[in-house]
């Protein structure tokens, strides 16, 4: 279980200081949650908070009962923490079997790593020996990141906006991957997403925004609200057009 | 008889741990340690200056050559001339390489000048590293010079590295490329401490249809110095690809120069150059993955000059 107690994180940007969580407060114990809400409302902030990028200026984050706050990047990996980037870093030189065997935490066979990189919907021969560089597309470094998530194997992972960049892999898919992750793992996959279908299979959806939790709750409680905002601002948008 | 330091440096500079297969040179100190012919391939011993002829009969195809250079002397200064005849439609592997093993306060350095004359058609790839080692305070310098001659419809794929040990080194390159011949150098180079390396490549296509790709990978750690120039001249209908990719950290210093001239027309030149320090994010992911900050840069370091 992952628990944030308070937590404040501010970066300056133009040279004042913004803050981007405001004591935000948050139990995770449930098998998919998503995190949603508008672009800049800090989802993204929360994630790196999490998997230790960003230290924040107050607040404690506890994981499996232990308190890793003062813990660095590498040693929140270690206890078990996994984070997909939203834009995944290219390496020149690293291979796609590189970045899984490190992701694996030792030398893989060719067959395991085919097999995760199967289950992105990769076939894996063209990939297994390419390098994580600029010849890769956007979709095909998304679907590698999650392929290295599914190596790391461990009970708490985040993935910021997994579904960008897919198009022709479907949703489905993408599902099938989280599914498969916590019947072999179990623990909790954290989801940031604004994606419909991904909220759908949420036990719970966490609504952030302006640096605050707005709100949270089960998919039939926070879908709703969420879907008459749409029609809200899709209806202003059409006003002005 | 080479000792246990020797069978080491042979095995780092040339992966020979035992007798090589096909034919090969072993020069020890400045002389002559060990040789084998084959049917297709003879090595003779140059009469007019120091070095050897190594002549690969037209046709040749599926084998190697083995040439390493090992000095364990402290003081020794050895230059050497080596000219590769490789002929018509051979298809050859072709293993160089230096390893200075110096104890002593003396600097102790090996100049190789090898000059290739790639026949028709004629397909080669030549490997060569450079390495040192030992704990005197004789400083381990190392200045090759390679020529390549390319005939019409000719292949030569150069891998060069040197990855640690070498003091100072001044690496020259000079090609000259006939119809549709073709020229493939990577070169790999990581500095430490105060170390230089200089390296200066010239390539002429002269030939309509010929191309060269010069890609050079480095890494400059500690107080090191590099230099990186290469001209890639179009003389006719070509294409010409030159870049030079490094990585600085600590206090590294890295000059990039990389020049293409066209000469004509129909010449399609492009040069890249990229330098800079290992980026954040890379870092980072690595860490998010469970590396320790240490492995993570050691982790993409080694990829990159993989």
């Amino acid at each position: 279980m992952l628990e944030l107690k308070n937590i404040t994180y501010s970066a300056s940007e133009d040279g004042t200081e913004k803050e981007i969580l405001k004591n935000v407060s948050l139990k995770i114990d449930e098998r998919f949650v998503a995190v949603t809400g508008p672009n800049g409302g800090g989802k993204s902030t929360l994630a790196k908070v999490i998997a230790g990028i960003y230290t924040p200026q107050s607040g404690e984050i506890w994981f499996n009962g232990e308190n890793i706050t003062d813990l660095s990047i590498t040693e929140r990996a270690q206890r078990g923490i996994s984070f997909a980037f939203q834009q995944p870093v290219r390496f020149k030189g690293l291979t796609v079997k590189d970045l899984i065997s490190i992701a694996k935490g030792g030398k893989i066979t060719v067959t395991e790593a085919c097999d995760y990189l199967s289950q992105v919907g990769l076939c894996a021969k063209d990939y297994i020996n390419r390098e994580v560089n600029a010849s890769l597309s956007g979709g095909e470094l998304k679907r590698i990141e999650i392929a290295t998530i599914m190596a790391r194997g461990t009970t708490f992972s985040i993935f910021d906006e997994p579904e960008a960049g897919i198009d022709l892999w479907s949703f489905q898919n993408l599902i099938h991957v989280f599914e498969n992750m916590h019947k072999l793992l179990g623990g909790s996959i954290v989801i940031i997403s604004h994606q419909e279908r991904i909220l759908n299979i949420a036990d719970r959806i966490i609504v952030v925004a302006n640096g605050e939790i707005q709100s949270s709750g089960t998919k039939e409680e926070i879908l709703p609200q969420l879907l008459d905002g749409y029609t809200f601002c899709s209806a202003l948008e059409d006003k002005l057009k | 008889m080479l000792n246990s330091i020797e069978l080491n440096l042979l095995k780092t500079v040339a992966d020979i741990h035992e007798t090589p297969e096909g034919a090969y040179n072993i020069r020890q100190n400045g002389k002559k340690a060990a040789r084998n012919t084959t049917a297709n391939i003879d090595i003779v011993t140059k009469t007019d200056k120091d070095g050897i002829d190594i002549i690969i009969k037209p046709g040749t195809k599926n084998e190697s050559v083995h040439i390493p250079v090992i000095i364990s002397e402290a003081g020794l200064h050895d230059l050497v001339y080596n000219d590769f005849f490789i002929g018509e439609d051979a298809d050859v592997v072709i293993v160089a390489g230096c390893g200075i093993h110096n104890c002593g306060d003396q600097d102790s350095a090996h100049d190789g000048v090898h000059t290739f004359f790639v026949g028709k058609n004629a397909k080669v790839k030549y490997i060569e590293k450079h390495y040192g080692a030992g704990d005197g305070i004789g400083g381990r310098l190392m200045n090759p010079s390679t020529v390549v001659h390319i005939e019409e419809g000719g292949y030569m794929e150069m891998e060069t590295t040197q990855i640690g040990g070498i003091d100072s080194t001044y690496r020259k390159t000079t090609a000259d490329l006939g119809e549709k011949a073709t020229l493939i150098i990577h070169e790999k180079i990581m500095t430490q401490g105060t170390q230089t390396a200089k390296t200066d490549f010239t390539v002429d296509l002269n030939g309509a249809g010929s191309s060269c790709n010069v890609v050079s990978r480095s890494v400059a750690k500690g107080n090191s110095e590099q230099t990186f120039y290469s001209n890639v001249n179009g003389n006719s209908l070509c294409h010409g690809h030159t870049e030079c990719d490094a990585i600085i950290m600590d206090n590294g210093k890295v000059s990039s120069l990389p020049q293409v001239t066209a000469n004509c027309i129909d010449a399609s030149l492009i040069h890249e150059a990229a330098i800079g320090k290992i980026a954040g994010e890379q870092i980072i992911k690595l860490m998010t993955l469970g590396l320790t900050e240490q492995e993570a840069e050691e982790q993409i370091v080694n990829g990159f000059l993989k």
